[in-house]
């Protein structure tokens, strides 16, 4: 499978359909004119439990709007219509499973969508999906944290697509500066994997994207996107695009 | 490592964030569970200051008003705070001590396995941060001040339903926050591996006591083993050392609420499917989307979407039977043994106590039925006379 970002790439974050799918479609595109290499399409799930307070109303409002996956696949079908911008799908195993896994990953052929990272589906339940993964050609996106440097080399050399990094966990949502670990984490992926590293977590600011996308090859905007369009509901294209440029260009610089 | 499933269920669906924590949880748990010194001090803890081992009682006005089997009652209501979470709590606790934490987190539903982990801490010298939902804290008022009592922090949960379910989410969030010097006390047989084997190893004290109890009170064992089953922790520590036990009939009492044709049940096995969340495959009352789909039952304690991995597994190969019981049966039941036996049962385990009456009937005289009795209804008081039409100032 092929790698999915290259270096300076900005991969952005949004629920699906919040507050509805139609918005959600909207803010795909200008995010894709605005300079975003890669979309990271949140299902929305019940309890999201491993997400910031943002994230976790995010998904509630998508709920709201019954947004389930058969509703999502038809919306990509009609991005797709116009635009070939990589999506991933960001995603917790239940929705899925219950969809069928069979079923899940061959849509995801059909439509695209390149690979999925699922926040609880550690390395030691993976095979739960490879076996459909792999069969339609879906990367598994694996995530590392902090962690002892012998898991994060079995992760890393399984990993393809690109590796989900995220550096510190706090219960802010603020990143944590300790440079060193953040740079002896790269290094460690690195030297056992050509597969890409994105940084995610916490990333709001230019002055973050530009520090981090020298870190890494490619940085993660999880709860700026879904801020905006908490803010802003069905009017969140222009502002997202706004965002999302100024974004662009700090990593870019 | 050790396997992490029974059957298909079970295993590890957690964020990779907690894998390090999950991981040095289970080499510390695998170490000191064979390690002389913490089992020394589990047992004198469980002996000395909890009240083990808990009485099997016979139930003599209720075996002979229903004709039936004999009824013996399992009195986890007698231990120390009241229920059998507090030997779970004892032995996560001192696992916590043992590994070098210095705090300990749980959730709570009914507030039983809240006032349990606040107790141990106090005891041990932890600190100790309860997670409940809003909703279980207005139903579960007291054990709040309780838990506060004992020296321990309650956040009240308002994310989503407000329950038991939630309380756990948020648990986990913390834990994801600060693992450090924080173990997570899971209160059930549920959550990601090692959990529900943990929890299940620190319970099945009471099937150990009530085999020997009764084999050695009437010689034979019972026909009937029963618990009620919300996460599934006092029923997977009775039901245990039965399992081999191939007479030994299994049944688990799930909260069917208002009724399995209403929206408004807990009965996870009777009405659920198999899904994954909370960290492991288990069954989960879900919509069609697998959505977790909110619960309902009277008792705040088997209020809970899912069940733990190895209920479902025993339930899968037709070792145990799972049943629902009502709340009008369970608050019937729960003023019947206390009119009958003078003993005031908690609604949850009035589930289990319903069951039994519907089934001793039916079976001989010379057969036995061991009913768990999870804990003591105290708590319940107010909320069963509020349930009758009585307004009781607590």
């Amino acid at each position: 499978m092929n790698n999915l970002i290259d270096k300076n790439s900005l991969i952005a974050f949004i629920m699906a359909g919040d507050p509805d799918l139609e918005t959600t479609k909207n803010c795909i595109l200008s995010m894709e004119k605005a300079g975003a290499d890669l979309i990271e399409l949140g299902i929305p799930f019940s309890d999201p439990i491993a997400e910031s307070s943002v994230i976790q109303s995010a998904n509630l409002r998508a709920l709201k709007s019954e947004t389930y996956l058969s509703k999502i696949f038809e919306v990509i079908k009609e991005i797709r219509a116009v635009s070939n911008i990589p999506i991933i799908f960001h995603s917790y195993v239940n929705p899925i499973f219950n969809y069928g896994y069979e079923q899940f990953f061959e849509k995801c052929k059909e439509t695209k969508v390149s690979g999925i990272v699922s926040p609880d589906l550690p390395l030691e339940e993976k095979n739960e999906i490879k076996e459909y993964a792999d069969k339609n050609g879906i990367n598994i996106i694996s995530i590392v944290v902090p962690a002892p440097k012998e898991r994060i080399e079995r992760i890393a050399k399984e990993a393809t697509g690109f590796i989900y990094f995220i550096p510190s966990i706090s219960s802010t949502g603020v990143l944590g500066d300790d440079a060193n670990e953040l740079n002896l984490i790269v290094e460690t992926i690195k030297n056992v994997t050509d597969t890409p590293v994105a940084v995610g977590f916490g990333i709001n600011t230019p002055a973050q994207a530009e520090y981090f996308s020298k870190k890494a090859d490619g940085i993660i905007l999880g709860n700026g996107v879904v801020k905006i369009i908490e803010k802003n509901g069905k009017l969140s294209a222009e502002p997202v695009y706004n965002y999302v440029k100024e974004m662009k260009t700090a990593i870019i610089k | 490592m050790t396997n992490t499933k029974f059957g298909q269920f079970g295993g590890q669906y957690i964020p990779e964030v907690l894998m390090n924590e999950i991981v040095n949880l289970e080499k510390a748990y695998e170490y000191y569970k064979k390690d002389e010194k913490f089992n020394k001090e589990l047992d004198e803890l469980s002996k000395k200051y909890a009240g083990r081992p808990s009485l099997l009682y016979f139930a003599k006005n209720m075996t002979e008003d229903l004709g039936g089997a004999k009824i013996y009652l399992k009195r986890e209501d007698l231990n120390h705070t009241g229920s059998h979470k507090i030997n779970n709590v004892l032995g996560q606790a001192l696992l916590a001590k043992y590994m070098g934490k210095k705090r300990i987190i749980a959730e709570t539903g009914a507030g039983q396995h809240g006032v349990a982990t606040a107790t141990a801490a106090a005891l041990l010298g932890l600190e100790c941060e309860i997670f409940m939902g809003l909703e279980d804290t207005v139903r579960q008022a007291l054990n709040v001040y309780r838990m506060e009592l004992l020296g321990a922090k309650v956040h009240a949960v308002t994310f989503g339903t407000q329950t038991l379910k939630d309380a756990v989410n948020e648990a986990m969030a913390e834990w994801v926050r600060r693992t450090d010097d924080t173990l997570y006390v899971l209160g059930s047989v549920m959550g990601p591996h090692p959990f529900p084997t943990i929890v299940r190893d620190f319970q099945s004290i009471i099937s150990k006591e009530a085999r020997e109890q009764i084999l050695e009170e009437t010689g034979k064992l019972p026909s009937v083993v029963m618990a009620c089953v919300g996460g599934g922790s006092n029923a997977m520590g009775m039901f245990y050392h039965f399992i081999n036990d191939k007479d030994v009939k299994l049944i688990g009492c799930e909260a069917a609420g208002h009724g399995i044709n209403t929206e408004k049940h807990a009965a996870t096995i009777t009405k659920g499917s198999v899904g994954i969340f909370h960290g492991m495959k288990s069954i989960f009352c879900q919509d069609k989307h697998g959505q977790i789909a909110p619960v309902y039952s009277i008792s705040a304690g088997l209020d809970y979407p899912g069940i733990g991995p190895e209920h479902a597994y025993l339930h899968s190969i037709g070792r145990a039977q799972y049943v629902s019981v009502t709340d009008v049966e369970a608050v019937e039941a729960f003023e019947y043994l206390s009119k009958t036996e003078g003993i005031i049962p908690a609604i949850e385990s009035a589930h289990a106590v319903a069951y039994a009456k519907k089934i001793a009937p039916t079976m001989r005289k010379d057969e036995i039925m061991i009913i768990c009795l999870s804990g003591r209804g105290d708590k319940d008081v107010a909320a069963i006379a509020k349930y009758r039409g009585r307004i009781v100032n607590e």
